[in-house]
């Protein structure tokens, strides 16, 4: 038989992944205090006698007491303190948590902490089970006798007084409990994958001084009590959260979009998603609705293609690198080029930038031309269009969505993704969509759930 | 975002050797300049120079960090749970787990909500990827990968493609989902990203068609899915990079990572220069994530606490910790509004912090062994969180 090493040491005795462990020492410390520490007292275990042993009631009231915790907090950080080795339970040894009855546990002897300076041998666990095979005359778990090596014929068998023994014997079994768990159980010694660095090496890095802003954090305030109520785990959610109720609630506002994406103008969004365009620009074209809308106001004032340059620069930005030169030769022409179909009106030094970049084109150099036209819609546009019958129409029109209950789960992304390129390849071949068409279809599909949603309220 | 034009000159002469190129724009000594990489790459790794040692290398570095610290400190910065003062306490919050998703054999190690807001996707050290409906408990996609320690998963924007990030592969792939549960998925797995240690994050941009890696190797890259081409790198970590974000801001072009080097760095993604630096922390930075707004960002590291940046401050402006919490942090997630702060640790619970006050609201309890990650899902209606228990957790 020969030991199957199944838990690799990686030294992480000097690493501050476990800086825990120099905390734990600093509060087991303060628990073994005779004045202000855990009280204990001997224990009759069979026919010897413990000395300092402690219940588990004890140790819970008392971090419980320390830290200003409650009770259930207090049982978790015991036990994590069980789990590493340093209180071991002399009833149920096996089980590494604290009970909060009068279950027994000690702490255990600074020699088998976990910050010890040498690694956990398996040699060592070689001995400890050779030791108990011979006292045990044999009988060991299915998982040490696996693990037993007899070719490690070293076996320290000294005489010692019988309490010392017992007591010996119970930290060391504790310790091999802790760091050769049985198959199966949760160690809190384990802790994932090695990393690369020692952090205890040397290493010399630059510093530079940044321009400092002279700031404070108003804006993060500010940003929280905007939020506030569109917060799901701060305000109650219209019309309910989806994950607290047993049946399968699906927002209205998100049923109507799965099913009527192509029809934008008969998408009618929820008063909470239209307020959300009014709190930034960002938060207006990063909605696809809301983004519609925009565009159709800025078509209304014949500034539509600042829109629509914006956005084929984030398909520059982030598409695909093959076809990337092709892109910004056809944004250029588009838009920027001298008597282009959609010319963008940018200043003269940006455009300068932008036509010297596009000689040797990457996915940034349309950065400057983007910036600008976007802080134009920003300051501009976007405030107009608040003002505007647009919005103010669609803000008119949205609801205020009602509990909706539907069994049928919700489509695959893949296959709204493939009705979307559907769609809009017919949008490309035919001009002008036939609505009619469109909405019998659509009542077609929404007949399918049952029940009918009822009629929005204005 | 700033609200500033920025004009960058991004391609042309460079100020220093006056080669034409691609241009990194940075400071020195306060003035504006434009380096080529390669200029900028000597000035930052210059050897060392006579007289000088580690000793005398690592006193200066520390001076000038306390000068970097005084000068902070002289700005009239008003803490954060000062100005947060007025503002009202957070009630009491009845989280609950909602949903339990069993399925995998061993350690959950990462996993990512997809934007429909109910499916999402997780990874496992068995090398099982799985795709859930988080409503239902379906679970319409499963991967079996042969390589364990899966550490890193990302959800496609489209939702039809997860990115995989491999451990001991060292490599991340991008997998196009199927309808079909029978189809081998496995097949279709597409290499994209190659490191030289193991991959510990990976997140897609905007679109399906470039992913952002960080790896044991201690650098960041950007990455072209269709060719696999790596269209950016970002060096400046010492040590292993365990996480990156991505900025969520419209017009973003940052994002935050970082490492065991106690670092966390932001990195233009343009330029792959490092813009801001921040080392506080005593430990190893196990989790980066962006403030709602963008404007400031969270870490959660192994000495047991989180701490929030404010990058407009530059300056860290909250400390989030507790005598009782002495177990590392694992990984943070802010809510929809930016108030509360969910961070999972390695005592198997998860802290919820009010942002603002800087003080616990509540204390998660359920998992049974280490937290690997948390993420609130892109409504902000629920927290998932993935665990060493072999489960996930939906709550809310």
């Amino acid at each position: 038989m020969t030991i199957r090493n199944t838990l690799r040491d990686y030294g992480q005795r000097y690493r501050p992944r476990m800086a825990c462990l120099k905390k734990v020492e600093k509060v087991l410390l303060e628990m073994q205090d005779p004045k202000t520490g855990v009280k204990s007292q001997p224990q009759r275990l069979v026919i010897t006698t413990i000395p300092h042993a402690i219940t588990g009631e004890d140790i819970i009231a008392w971090l419980a007491d320390r830290f200003q915790i409650d009770t259930q907090e207090a049982r978790k950080f015991g036990s994590m303190l069980v789990a590493l080795g340093y209180i071991y339970p002399l009833q149920d040894h096996k089980r590494l948590v604290v009970k909060p009855d009068a279950s027994l546990y000690r702490f255990q002897t600074p020699y088998f902490w976990p910050t010890q300076q040498w690694p956990v041998e398996d040699t060592d666990y070689a001995i400890y089970l050779a030791k108990r095979n011979i006292r045990k005359k044999g009988i060991l778990e299915l998982h040490e006798q696996t693990s037993l090596d007899f070719k490690v014929k070293k076996v320290a068998a000294k005489e010692r007084k019988k309490p010392d023994r017992v007591v010996f014997d119970c930290q060391e079994r504790a310790y091999w409990v802790v760091h050769r768990p049985p198959p199966g159980t949760v160690s809190a010694m384990d802790y994932g994958l090695d990393r690369r660095v020692d952090p205890n090496a040397d290493e010399v890095t630059g510093e530079s001084l940044h321009d400092l802003y002279e700031h404070d954090s108003c804006q993060l305030v500010k940003y929280c009590a905007t939020y506030n109520s569109h917060d799901p785990f701060l305000s109650k959610c219209l019309p309910s959260n989806p994950w607290l109720t047993d049946d399968l609630c699906i927002y209205f506002d998100e049923f109507l979009s799965l099913w009527l994406f192509v029809c934008n103008s008969v998408e009618i969004p929820t008063k909470m998603r239209v307020e959300r365009w009014t709190f930034s620009f960002g938060e207006l074209l990063s909605d696809p609705r809301g983004r519609d809308d925009f565009r159709l106001f800025l078509k209304k004032e014949f500034s539509g293609e600042n829109l629509a340059f914006w956005e084929s620069c984030e398909d520059l930005k982030w598409g695909t690198a093959a076809t990337m030169r092709e892109k910004a030769e056809q944004i250029y022409k588009t838009f920027l080029a001298r008597g282009a179909p959609r010319w963008i009106n940018i200043d003269g030094k940006t455009m300068e930038i932008t036509v010297n970049g596009l000689k040797h084109p990457h996915r940034y150099v349309l950065d400057a031309a983007q910036t600008h036209i976007y802080m134009l819609m920003k300051k501009d546009s976007y405030g107009r269009y608040l003002k505007s019958p647009v919005f103010k129409d669609t803000l008119k029109k949205a609801i205020c969505p009602e509990e909706h209950k539907f069994t049928r789960p919700s489509l695959s992304p893949i296959i709204l993704r493939q009705q979307e390129q559907e769609q809009r390849a017919k949008m490309a071949a035919s001009a002008t969509v036939d609505i009619t068409q469109v909405m019998s279809k659509l009542s077609k599909q929404r007949n399918e759930v049952s029940p009918h949603p009822p009629p929005p309220k204005k | 975002m700033c609200d500033q034009t920025f004009m960058a000159a991004t391609f042309g002469p460079c100020d220093s050797c006056g080669k034409t190129g691609p241009l990194m724009n940075i400071y020195i000594k306060n003035e504006p300049v434009n380096y080529c990489s390669f200029c900028v790459e000597v000035m930052a790794y210059r050897g060392l120079q006579k007289g000088e040692t580690l000793e005398t290398l690592r006193q200066e570095s520390d001076t000038l960090k306390k000068k970097l610290e005084e000068e902070r400190g002289k700005l009239n910065d008003v803490e954060l749970h000062q100005v947060a003062e007025k503002i009202e306490v957070v009630g009491a919050l009845s989280i609950k787990t909602r949903r339990v998703l069993k399925g995998h054999g061993n350690k959950v190690l990462c996993m990512d909500w997809c934007k429909d807001k109910r499916r999402l996707v997780s990874s496992s050290q068995d090398g099982k990827v799985i795709v859930w409906d988080g409503f239902t408990l379906n679970k319409e996609n499963g991967v079996s990968l042969p390589c364990t320690w899966v550490m890193a998963c990302a959800y496609a924007p489209s939702g039809c493609a997860v990115a995989l990030g491999d451990g001991l592969d060292n490599k991340c792939s991008v997998i196009p989902l199927s309808l079909d549960k029978n189809e081998n998925l496995a097949t279709k797995k597409k290499s994209v990203a190659m490191h030289t240690n193991y991959v510990s994050g990976c997140t897609f941009t905007s679109s399906d068609m470039q992913i952002l890696t960080s790896s044991g190797d201690g650098s960041c890259a950007l990455w072209d899915v269709e060719s696999g081409q790596l269209l950016q790198s970002f060096h400046g970590h010492t040590a292993d990079v365990l996480s990156l974000d991505l900025s969520p801001s419209e017009t973003g072009n940052t994002f935050v990572s970082g490492g065991c080097d106690k670092k966390s760095c932001v990195w233009d993604m343009r330029s792959g220069q490092n813009i801001q630096t921040f080392e506080n922390h005593e430990s190893d930075i196990n989790c980066v994530k962006y403030y709602p707004s963008g404007d400031a960002f969270a870490s959660a590291s192994d000495d047991a606490t989180c701490r929030l940046y404010d990058l407009r401050a530059d300056r860290e402006v909250a400390i989030y910790q507790k005598d009782s919490i002495i177990f590392g942090a694992s990984s943070v997630d802010f809510s929809l509004s930016g108030r509360l702060l969910f961070a999972g640790y390695n005592d198997y619970s998860i802290n919820v912090w009010d942002v603002l006050k800087v003080t616990r609201v509540s204390i998660l309890f359920g998992h049974e062994n280490r937290i690997s990650r948390v993420c609130v899902s892109p409504d902000g209606t629920a927290l998932c969180s993935a665990s060493w228990d072999h489960t996930l957790r939906i709550w809310a």
